[in-house]
Parts: C-alpha cells; sequence; structure tokens
C-alpha cells in the first residue's frame, strides 16, 4: 500500500519578536519526530529550503503593520488549507498595537532619525482582520505543548484542546493561593485566557495578561477591585495596554480609565 | 565586454527575522553590497515613553523572543543605575545563572541548527539529522538544558515573568536548584564534545584586522557588568557610551546601523568577548580552546561556531560554581525607591552588547529610551565581511556564491527582530 504523503507545514512571520515560533524549536525533544509526520515545507528561521506551496497547516506569527504585509498576508492565505495564528501579535496585533492609541508619525520620529525612509500603517492589527482565520492559539509567548496539541489536531481533524476559562482555574488546579485574596496584590488572572500554567501567581507575582482576555471577561469588575487595592486610573489604563491591548475588551476596558 | 550583475537572496533563512542582501557586481568588481533589514519597526523606544519602570523588563524582552533574558538583564541593570541601587549576593549570581541558561540555549541553538548545517552542506538540521542524528540530537539536549534554567529561575523559555528591578519576584531555595547539577554535568561533557566537533568543521581562510568591542569585568568573563573595551584602545564606562558610538539610518535597512565615532565598524559578539577576555575563563575552557588550536587572537569569523561552542562550555562550567555555592537570600528583591536620573545598563547578550538607557521621572516613569542590540552594531561589519569575501568567491557558481555569503552573515547570528526593533540577500551583476 503506498505510504499517504505527509502533511505540508509552513510557519510564517509578521511584525513579531520570533519567540512564537521559536517554540517549535524549543521542542527539543518532539522536533524530529514532529518533523517525522509533517514535512516543514516552509519555516525560513530553521531552514534555507523551500518547498512549494499549497500547505496543509500554515502557522502565522506576528501581526500586520506595513502595506506589504496587509497584501502578504493574502497570499499566505490562499496557499494555506488551514491558517492558525500562533500568538499576542497575529492574534490581538501584539505590543506593537501600542501605536493604535497615539500617533505613529510622532512614534517613527522618535526611533528613527530619517522617517521618510519608513514605511508603515497607522495601526498594528491581527491576522483575522485582515483574512478568515481557522484557529487563534493565544500567549505572549504561546504555551509549546499547546502549539502540539493544535498541530496535531489539525492533522486529526479534533478541535485543538485549549480551554478558554481564566487563569484564575489554573491556580486553583494548581494549588497556587490566590495571590489578590491573599496578598492583595493586583492581578489580571481574573480575567485572562488560560493557557500558561498559572506562572506569575506560582512566582508570587499577578498575571499581567500574556494571554489576552478569556471568554466573557469582566474586566469592569476586576478594575473595581484593583481600585480597592489602591491601584491609581493610570495604572489600570497601563495594566490593560499590554501585550493584547487592542483585543477588545482589553482596549474598551484601558480607555475607560483615560 | 564587461558583465554587470545583480545577486540577491531575497529572504535569508535561519536567522532571526527577515533581511536580504543585496550585491551588486561589474565585472569581477564588486560595487555594492547591502544587508537589507525588512523587518517591520515595532517602536519600542517610542511607546516605552508614559510607562513605569517597573514594566520595562517585560516589555523589552518582547523586542527579540530568542534572547529575552538580555533585554530583562540590561533593563534592570540600567534602571538600577539610575536609582542608585546596587545588586549583589545571591541575587547577583542569580541573575548571573539565568544568563548562563540563555548562552546555552541561544549558543546551542545557532551552533546546531542555524549554523552547522552551512558547514556540512545542509539545508536545515532537520536534514543533517538523518545523516547525524546524535549529533542533532546532542545538540537539542543541549539548548534543552540551557531553557531549563531559565524556565526554573524565570518561570518559562520566552520571555519570563520572574525577573524584576531589585531582583526576582521569588527565589529558588537550594534544593530546587539542585536537580540542575545533573544536567549541567551531562551538559558541560556534551559542550567539550561540541567544542572538538566544532573544531573539525571546514573553515575558509579568511582573517580580519578587526575592532572587537566587549564589556571586561575585573575579575570575571562577562555578562552583566564592566568597561567597555575594545582592542584598538576604547575603554570606557558605559555610561560614556553616547559619546563614543553613534547610530545612523540608512535608506535600504529598517535597523539602524551604529558606529564608533571616528573609526567606523565594530564586530560585538562571541569572538570579540573571547579575543578580550579570555583571561576571564575558566581553567578548563582555557585548556579545551589551547588543545582545538583556537586561542586568541581569533579573526576569522567563521571560526565563531568554535567559540560559540567553548562559551556554552563556560556557561556549564559557571553555572555549576554559582549552583554550588548558591545560599537562598533572605529577600527576593532589593528595595527600590525610584527617582528623576538617567541610567544606562550594558550586558553581553549572547550576540554582544545591548545597550540601553533611561530617563525616568521622579515617580519612576520612563521619559526617553534608547536601546541598541548587537545585530544593528554588527550590521556595518557583516556588510564589510561580505565585501572582503566576494572577490574570492566569483568564479564560483552563483548558488554556491550565495551559500558563502549566507553563512557569512550567520557567522553573526543575526537577530533581525532584534535590530529592528534582517537579512535578505540579492545580489546583482549589471
Amino acid at each position: 500500500m503506498p505510504r499517504k504523503r505527509r502533511p505540508k507545514l509552513a510557519v510564517w512571520k509578521f511584525a513579531s519578536c520570533d519567540g512564537c515560533q521559536l517554540s517549535l524549536l524549543d521542542c527539543e525533544d518532539e522536533l524530529l519526530r514532529l518533523a517525522g509526520h509533517v514535512e516543514i515545507a516552509y519555516f525560513p528561521e530553521a531552514s534555507r529550503a523551500i518547498v512549494r506551496g499549497p500547505y496543509d497547516l500554515s502557522l502565522v506569527e506576528g501581526s500586520i503593520t506595513t502595506p506589504h504585509d496587509a497584501e502578504r498576508i493574502h497570499q499566505v492565505r490562499r496557499a494555506s488549507r488551514f491558517l492558525v495564528t500562533i500568538g499576542a501579535c497575529a492574534t490581538a496585533g501584539g505590543i506593537q498595537a501600542l501605536r493604535n492609541f497615539k500617533d505613529v508619525r510622532e512614534f517613527i520620529s522618535i526611533v528613527y532619525a530619517t522617517p521618510v525612509y519608513i514605511e508603515t500603517l497607522s495601526k498594528s492589527t491581527p491576522i483575522a482582520e485582515h483574512v478568515f482565520v481557522d484557529f487563534e492559539l493565544r500567549g505572549c509567548p504561546i504555551n509549546k505543548y499547546q502549539l502540539l496539541d493544535v498541530i496535531s489536531a489539525f492533522l486529526h481533524g479534533r478541535k485543538p484542546n485549549t480551554p478558554p476559562h481564566s487563569v484564575c482555574m489554573e491556580c486553583k488546579r494548581r494549588g497556587v493561593v490566590c495571590v489578590m485574596v491573599a496578598h492583595g496584590t493586583p492581578c489580571l488572572g481574573p480575567v485572562t485566557h488560560a493557557g500558561c500554567g498559572a506562572i506569575c501567581p506560582t512566582y508570587h507575582r499577578g498575571c499581567y495578561g500574556c494571554f489576552g482576555p478569556k471568554e466573557t471577561p469582566n474586566t469592569n469588575s476586576l478594575s473595581a477591585w484593583w481600585s480597592h487595592l489602591g491601584v491609581k486610573e493610570q495604572d489600570l489604563v497601563r495594566a490593560f495596554r499590554g501585550f493584547n491591548a487592542y483585543a477588545e475588551p482589553f482596549r474598551k476596558e484601558s480607555e475607560a480609565h483615560e | 565586454m564587461t558583465q554587470n550583475k545583480t545577486i540577491k537572496v531575497d529572504s535569508l533563512a535561519r536567522v532571526e527575522g527577515e533581511g536580504g542582501i543585496y550585491i551588486k557586481l561589474k565585472g569581477a568588481e564588486v560595487v555594492d553590497v547591502k544587508l537589507k533589514i525588512f523587518e517591520p519597526p515595532r517602536f519600542f523606544e517610542a511607546f516605552l515613553r508614559g510607562r513605569s519602570f517597573a514594566e520595562a523588563p517585560d516589555i523589552t524582552a518582547r523586542i527579540c523572543g530568542i534572547c529575552p533574558v538580555a533585554y530583562q538583564m540590561s533593563a534592570v541593570h540600567a534602571i538600577e543605575d539610575a536609582f542608585g541601587v546596587t545588586v549583589d549576593g545571591p541575587i547577583r549570581a542569580l541573575r548571573r545563572l539565568i544568563y548562563c541558561g540563555e548562552w546555552i540555549e541561544s549558543h546551542a541553538l545557532h551552533v546546531y541548527l542555524l549554523h552547522a548545517p552551512d558547514f556540512l552542506g545542509y539545508e536545515d538540521a532537520i536534514r543533517m539529522a538523518q545523516d547525524h542524528p546524535d549529533i542533532v540530537q546532542r545538540g537539542l539536549q543541549l539548548k534543552k538544558v540551557g531553557n531549563e534554567i531559565v524556565s526554573l529561575l524565570g518561570g518559562r523559555e520566552v520571555h519570563p515573568i520572574n525577573v524584576r528591578v531589585g531582583g526576582f519576584y521569588r527565589v529558588p531555595t537550594k534544593r530546587e536548584l539542585s536537580p540542575l547539577m545533573e544536567r549541567l554535568q551531562w551538559a558541560r561533557e556534551a559542550a567539550l564534545e561540541t567544542v572538538r566537533w566544532a573544531a573539525t568543521l571546514p573553515f575558509p581562510e579568511f582573517e580580519r584586522d578587526y575592532e572587537f568591542v566587549a564589556l571586561r569585568h575585573p575579575v570575571e568573563y562577562p555578562f552583566n557588568e564592566g568597561r567597555l573595551v575594545s582592542n584598538k584602545g576604547l575603554d570606557i564606562a558605559v555610561r560614556e557610551y553616547d559619546d563614543h558610538f553613534v547610530e545612523e539610518h540608512v535608506p535600504y535597512s529598517n535597523a539602524l546601523h551604529s558606529t564608533i565615532k571616528n573609526r567606523g565598524a565594530y564586530f560585538v559578539g562571541p569572538l570579540a568577548r573571547y579575543n578580550l577576555n579570555f583571561d576571564r575563563l575558566s581553567p578548563l575552557v582555557q585548556e579545551v580552546a589551547r588543545e582545538v588550536g583556537c586561542e586568541p587572537p581569533c579573526t576569522n569569523p567563521f571560526k565563531s561556531i568554535i567559540v560559540r561552542s567553548l562559551e556554552i562550555l563556560y556557561a556549564c562550567d559557571e553555572a555549576l560554581r554559582l549552583i554550588a555555592e548558591y545560599e537562598t537570600p533572605d529577600k527576593p528583591a532589593v528595595k527600590i525607591e525610584p527617582r528623576a536620573a538617567t541610567g544606562y545598563g550594558c550586558t553581553e547578550a549572547p550576540r554582544g552588547i545591548l545597550y540601553h538607557r533611561y530617563r525616568l521621572d521622579d515617580d519612576g516613569t520612563i521619559l526617553d529610551a534608547k536601546i541598541v542590540p548587537p545585530t544593528s552594531q554588527n550590521q556595518k561589519m557583516i556588510e564589510s565581511d561580505l565585501w572582503h569575501l566576494l572577490p574570492s568567491l566569483l568564479d564560483a557558481p552563483q548558488d554556491q556564491l550565495l551559500w558563502r555569503c549566507e553563512q557569512a552573515i550567520r557567522n553573526y547570528d543575526p537577530c533581525i527582530s532584534c535590530a529592528t526593533h534582517v537579512i535578505k540577500l540579492r545580489f546583482e551583476r549589471e
């Protein structure tokens, strides 16, 4: 019987830090086995070889910030059977979406002496604002085990197992004492999407929202609790204006305190 | 008739980020070489304005997913400099330890997965693993040990969460660190094998008279502290950086080019550190360096793969020492009191010196930030290496010529995401 063709995997980069695609190379125990199950067809960070598309699964890292990238993402979509965004940049615009709250021309002149050389859009936007996205994997950075699960899910035609509940559930499961209740440490855990494993509370620090909003987050109520703890309005703005600043629930909450 | 030709590699592979090379030849003469960085700009220095000092280590980590610890370390040292705080004892030791983890992780990634395939003629490490499974496995497992250190101290490998101005949020007990000892003992052996193996790779004859720039500490191989020195007479405090180095904006790149005032291009990274600080390495590393015939001066950039391997060995050795001497501190961080001031920090990222400067107001709000990553400092030298390398390659078939140019660029382990806070290759024969 002829052996089935290995599905083709592609990894694309837009404006980002490379950390989410690095998560694939950080699967030190699984990488070579994974390469046995899928053909790593396009992954410039790891290989100079390029296998032509179309691709069965495209992982897209980074946000859209330039006119050229706004075109390129459509080519990526056309070449992909499934398109999965990985990380906060691709899913919410990333930390660079802080420009969306300011005048980008001012930003350019702060960093670059000759702004005329720089071509950039006024906003940093998530991939789903430009093309249809089959699945969004959260995190800044993503959790590499969730990434492996997503790849496996798409190869087997099942739904990825990435629960949309809050970080609080992960604290309870790990047996971590609530930093907000027990120590009065402001924590975004109650409104933040699970996936990291509640790392910050485990290290005695409040969650700072790397995985973006959970499903149906009550940001308003959390802000009120933070205010009880003595957090000032300007610090509430900063807290919601982090790596997922442009995700709608966080954006609206930060604007409410401005 | 003179033949003109343009050669370009539109998208450089096996580097972190997006860049290309553009080469223009007129007959046998090299007319132009440009390292192009298209990585879209992300404006970190702009949006740091108005953020709290406490957020700087988390935000600047996001400049680079490969070396987030370097950004965190430069940020905390610069801000502590502004606030007049010195961190020492076990907290200082833990900072060295997490940096050891990042060097091991980042160098093992580059040596085995990004650079070695060039020397052995493979498109990537996965194809290399079909013929050399044990070698690639060793690289992956070494990388994993580095990541284990970063994860244990930082909470996770990419963008660790535990680093703060003044120290850490939580410090490990001695007992929590002890499982790393056994792993590091294995890693030290694997690093020894790495050095011996790297030294057998085929190296092109290519030596240049570089100006190397690195930190130099009175007794240690440098991570977080020291003076900035070079082999051409530079010897300054970190806070004098802006008096001696300038950044220029060129039209074809989204990354700023750095030069030393009145002298031009300079070289940062493992080769620079090694040549300037060989006497600060542990006896084991010095001995192995002599054994494989790679003592300084080492001025062949292709041999940076050996030097990176030697630095992995050093980082394993140093991590073992730090863990053996570690005593859990009473507090995870020293007390921080903001004041209006400007602070300067420079640390040795895996790819070379990473400079941060912050101007802060009296409640600790950032008024102004400057960040100079190693790859923007090396950009000019990378281009200059290509100018010097190309004449010897003009008779080679174009694909070989291009591959050799790519390899020469990878000598610097360029991190393009960092440099724009690239590489594509374009080649032109008119």
